[in-house]
């Protein structure tokens, strides 16, 4: 294994573009390492990308919207006050990767790019409308996460390219989102199944929504029937209603030892409708 | 396979080694720089044996690789006690008996102490939250945040 530590993300491409063997990309490690350790994947190049200018940084833009560095940790995103003040649930998703060990290593880059249908940033990252900025050998792109994971360990990204940076939009008036999972722990476990909503209220109306579920089907899943659902309600009890039967209906769930289909297809419903107030509450100003 | 040239600061110490890039920071720790607290319970991050900090910051160090260290500042459970005393989370673990084989006690005493840096004044709930990364199949959790909670309120009182 070659271990390459790039100075910018063009050679951090490059080194990609140009390796005939196993590459892959070190953020944190949290995945890399375990696949490496348990001989699952060795690497015939590993590209850190954590000496590169700007990876560490969380910046705010003057629109409002925020650029998350591919290698800023969960740890680093928890501490960020203003961020949790807009992207409670994103936060609160990466926040529930691993122990205070893994917070201190773990990015979201590297959860979305790792592929797992679980992942628990992803539905959160899909729900806020996130980008991510990727640069390759054909030049620089920015990809909406929902069309990043196309399969169990599988994403859209062509060899050679490289995540850059998460984007999340602004988060504007009277917004709001959550991310809740349900695991047989209360901490360190992986999902049985997760769910995202972000919306916007205008008084007790709400104007946007978008709902994101995890682990129920191959890939984290943008779940359009569910927003509909609550657009135009204000989230009375039919509302709800139907937003856990858009949800229910959209799970393509397998049968394992973590949960059966009729499980975890209940269980999408119900964390639906339970996102789906804290994101109402949190638009409407609650902490 | 070529060796990777690494220079960092463990402990406070410049320290320098040859490492094969595929070698975790715990290997490295225990068997070329001779610092054996670091555990490697799992290997998968999961048990918190291997903790040290990494710049400040908890994480595992089998999850790092040696490579990675070069120009950090690393901490391990050996740079806790002073020459002369052990370090008040040391002394009331013993107090409390809040460690049966101790083989989870390195990385707790590193996790915890860390805990204590950025919160000085931590709920139970905080520290069990904090510490659901350290395993341990002895002690049953209780005497080990009951010790920790013990030494947060005295080194405030001490402050
Ligand atoms: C004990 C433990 C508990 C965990 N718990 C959870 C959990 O509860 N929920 C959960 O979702 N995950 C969990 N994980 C998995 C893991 O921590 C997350 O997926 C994490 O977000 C991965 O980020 P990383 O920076 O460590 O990625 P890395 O391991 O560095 O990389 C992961 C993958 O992404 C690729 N990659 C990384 N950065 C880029 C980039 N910039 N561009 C392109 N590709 C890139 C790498 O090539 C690799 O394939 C856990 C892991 C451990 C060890
Ligand atoms: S040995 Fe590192 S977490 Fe278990
Ligand atoms: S004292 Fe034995 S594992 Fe904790």
């Amino acid at each position: 294994m070659r271990y390459h530590t790039p100075e910018n993300f063009e050679d951090a491409s490059a080194i990609a573009a140009g390796a005939d063997g196993v590459t892959r990309f070190l953020a944190g490690g949290t995945d890399v390492l375990v696949q490496l350790r348990s001989d699952m994947v060795t690497p015939d190049d590993l590209i850190d990308i954590k000496h590169i200018a700007g990876v560490h940084d969380i910046t705010p833009l003057r629109d409002g919207s925020w650029r998350i560095g591919a290698a800023v940790t969960g740890a680093e995103m928890s501490e960020n006050a203003l961020l949790g003040q807009a992207w409670p649930g994103v936060v609160e998703a990466m926040d529930l990767i691993g122990s205070t060990q893994v917070q201190g290593r773990a990015t979201l880059a590297g959860n979305l790019c790792n592929g797992s249908p679980a992942a628990d940033s992803v539905p959160a990252m899909i729900a806020a409308g996130a980008t991510v900025s990727v640069i390759g050998p054909d030049g620089s792109r920015e990809i909406a996460v929902a069309d990043v994971p196309t399969g169990p360990g599988k994403t859209a990204l062509k060899k050679g390219e490289v995540v850059t940076a998460v984007n999340l939009p602004p988060r504007g008036h009277g917004g709001g989102d959550a991310y809740l999972r349900f695991i047989p722990r209360t901490e360190m476990d992986i999902a049985v199944v997760g769910c995202a909503v972000s919306l916007t209220r205008d008084g007790d109306t709400i104007t946007a929504a978008r709902v994101s579920l995890g682990a129920v089907a191959p890939t984290a899943l943008l779940v359009e029937d569910a927003a509909k659902a609550l657009i135009g309600s204000a989230l009375d009890d039919a509302a709800l209603e139907a937003l856990a039967k858009a949800a229910e209906a959209a799970c393509k769930p397998i049968d394992d030892k973590r949960g059966t289909i009729r499980f975890r297809t209940h269980v999408a419903g119900v964390l639906a409708k339970r996102a789906a107030r804290i994101a109402y509450d949190r638009a409407g100003g609650a902490k | 396979m070529s060796q990777i040239h690494v220079t960092t600061t463990v402990n406070g110490d410049e320290v320098e080694f040859l490492c094969d890039p595929r070698e975790t920071m715990l290997d490295v720790l225990r068997d070329r720089l001779g610092l054996t607290g670091a555990k490697e319970g799992c290997g998968t991050g999961d048990c918190g044996a291997c903790s040290v900090t990494l710049d400040g910051r908890l994480v595992c160090s089998c999850l790092m690789l040696g490579a990675e260290a070069e120009g950090r500042e690393i901490g391990t459970v050996e740079g806790i006690a002073t020459d002369e005393d052990l370090h008040p989370l040391q002394k009331k673990f013993i107090e409390y008996a809040a460690l049966q084989c101790g083989i989870c006690t390195p990385g707790i005493l590193v996790a915890t102490k860390n805990l204590l840096e950025k919160n000085p004044d931590p709920t139970e709930t905080e520290v069990r939250y904090w510490l659901a990364g350290n395993l341990c199949r002895c002690t049953g959790y209780d005497k080990i945040i009951r010790a920790v909670m013990d030494t947060a309120a005295e080194m405030r009182g001490a402050s």
